[in-house]
């Protein structure tokens, strides 16, 4: 067996916008990993401290795994085969029979069973999605859109990581585009789907998602002055861990979507509203990484220092309140074909 | 600006981030990774090394079952462990205390390697020295 033929692999900032991007691509409907990530609406940010991930709280900066693959169902009338298995062996068979038709197929993996990941990012987080394009011998040539270059895997390790069992786990699932529509109507799609995540990002029914999840997380972090300082530190790095490392960290999308919000104006006639919007959501991005600065400067703090946890809720909340303008002004924008 | 610092958790990997050029135009740019990020991982990573570390010198003494080392030097905690094998974290607790898990049936013990991805014979024993991985 071999690659399948005209397969290009790319490097992207995100797996499941990047491996939905590279697979419509391929199938004839050339869409960005900005477009993918706007148009199934991911930009989200959740909080739950009663859900933990390594005894720590979850906390994401996106909509829930496979809610992009989803999203863009529902946007797009996209039609995509998904297949879960209780059976390993039968998921590798389905897996390699696909494979000989010529299909490249989506797969959800945890990541520290891949091998090709570097050891100190390998940690027990079940919701990493590539692409596998072909096999050679006992190997499986995949498309792991946050590498640079394609990778290959072994038939056990990829059994491994693709029937782990736990939170999210991936249960074996495949995934492949059925049907692709060759014509998409942004002027009537994109107005729409971006309203749509502004109001979800400002009008959560509950306080940990959305721009009230950002407060809630500014709020623990004041907490944490009563608590034992290791930690305190610990907690602030896993923060820092999930906003910058995982994924691509919760700036990192913002910057994802400033860019979609850039693509979606020029597509609108150069609509000067999301222009705007995506320089603000840009600003807003920064202002993620320099709480993440002033997060890591604090963990640095010696022993005996103190560590100064108001200036961190105040940064988040400040963070909080310029994406909250974003959304608001994103809900206040005239589209001319609506 | 995209951070071009080679951390060293990257292991000579790119990460693709999304970056405006002088014109405000959004491009996709490879870049070799933040220190800041570096330091939360290895964080993170270090306190990892530091369960297991502590775990090993438990049970080399005797004190605690082999499973409580290897569960925290594949970066696991009970939570995890319990998950993986779908065995509840008391019954985990208790494997922890050599005598109960000497006596495991063989069963038991395959789930273990298994889910930690082990042989039985490793799992039942403990590396000469703690290394991690």
């Amino acid at each position: 067996m071999q690659e399948q033929q005209d397969f290009k692999h790319r490097h992207f900032a995100h797996c499941e916008s990047g491996v939905m991007s590279l697979m419509v691509s391929h199938h004839g409907l050339p869409l960005s990993e900005a477009m993918v990530f706007g148009l199934s609406g991911a930009l989200m940010f959740a909080y739950i401290p009663f859900v933990k991930l390594g005894g720590m709280p979850l906390i994401a900066y996106r909509s829930r795994p496979r809610s992009i693959i989803k999203g863009l169902q529902k946007t797009l009338g996209i039609k995509m085969k998904m297949h879960t298995f209780s059976n390993p062996s039968k998921g590798m068979a389905t897996l390699d029979a696909l494979l000989q038709q010529g299909h490249v197929v989506g797969a959800q993996s945890s990541v520290f069973w891949l091998p090709y990941f570097p050891p100190e990012m390998r940690f027990h987080f079940n919701a990493h999605n590539l692409i596998i394009v072909g096999k050679e011998g006992d190997d499986y040539l995949i498309s792991d859109p946050v590498f640079e270059s394609s990778q290959r895997c072994a038939t056990e390790d990829l059994k491994k990581a693709r029937f782990v069992k736990g939170m999210m786990a991936p249960k074996g699932l495949i995934y492949y585009p059925l049907a692709v529509p060759d014509h998409i109507d942004y002027q009537r799609i994109l107005p729409a789907v971006i309203k749509r995540n502004a109001k979800a990002m400002l009008k959560t029914p509950v306080p940990i998602a959305g721009i009230r999840g950002i407060r809630a997380l500014a709020r623990s972090i004041t907490r944490l002055s009563g608590k034992d300082p290791r930690q305190a530190r610990l907690f602030l790095g896993h923060i820092v861990r999930m906003q910058e490392e995982i994924g691509t960290g919760g700036a990192g999308f913002r910057f994802i979507y400033a860019s979609f919000l850039q693509e979606a104006g020029r597509l609108l006639d150069n609509n000067r509203g999301l222009e705007s919007a995506s320089r603000e959501m840009t600003i807003v991005g920064d202002q993620w990484r320099e709480f993440a600065l002033l997060a890591v400067t604090t963990i640095r703090k010696k022993r005996n220092d103190k560590m100064n946890f108001s200036a961190l809720t105040e940064k988040l909340l400040h963070v909080a309140a310029a994406e909250a303008e974003v959304y608001q002004r994103i809900l206040k924008i005239r589209f001319t074909c609506l | 600006m995209v951070p071009q610092d080679n951390i060293s958790t990257y292991a000579d990997n790119k990460k693709a981030v999304y970056a405006t050029d002088r014109s405000g135009n959004y491009n996709v740019i490879a870049s070799s990774g933040w220190e800041i990020e570096e330091e939360a991982t290895l964080q993170a990573v270090r306190e990892m090394e530091r369960l297991a570390r502590e775990a090993y010198v438990l049970a080399a003494r005797g004190e605690y079952s082999p499973l409580f080392f290897h569960m925290y030097n594949r970066r696991m905690d009970i939570q995890v462990l319990a998950e993986a094998t779908g065995l509840f974290k008391w019954r985990i607790k208790r494997h922890f205390k050599p005598v109960v898990f000497d006596r495991l049936s063989e069963k038991i013990l395959a789930r273990y390697s298994d889910a930690l991805g082990i042989s039985r014979q490793k799992l039942c024993s403990l590396p000469q020295q703690n290394r991690n991985l």
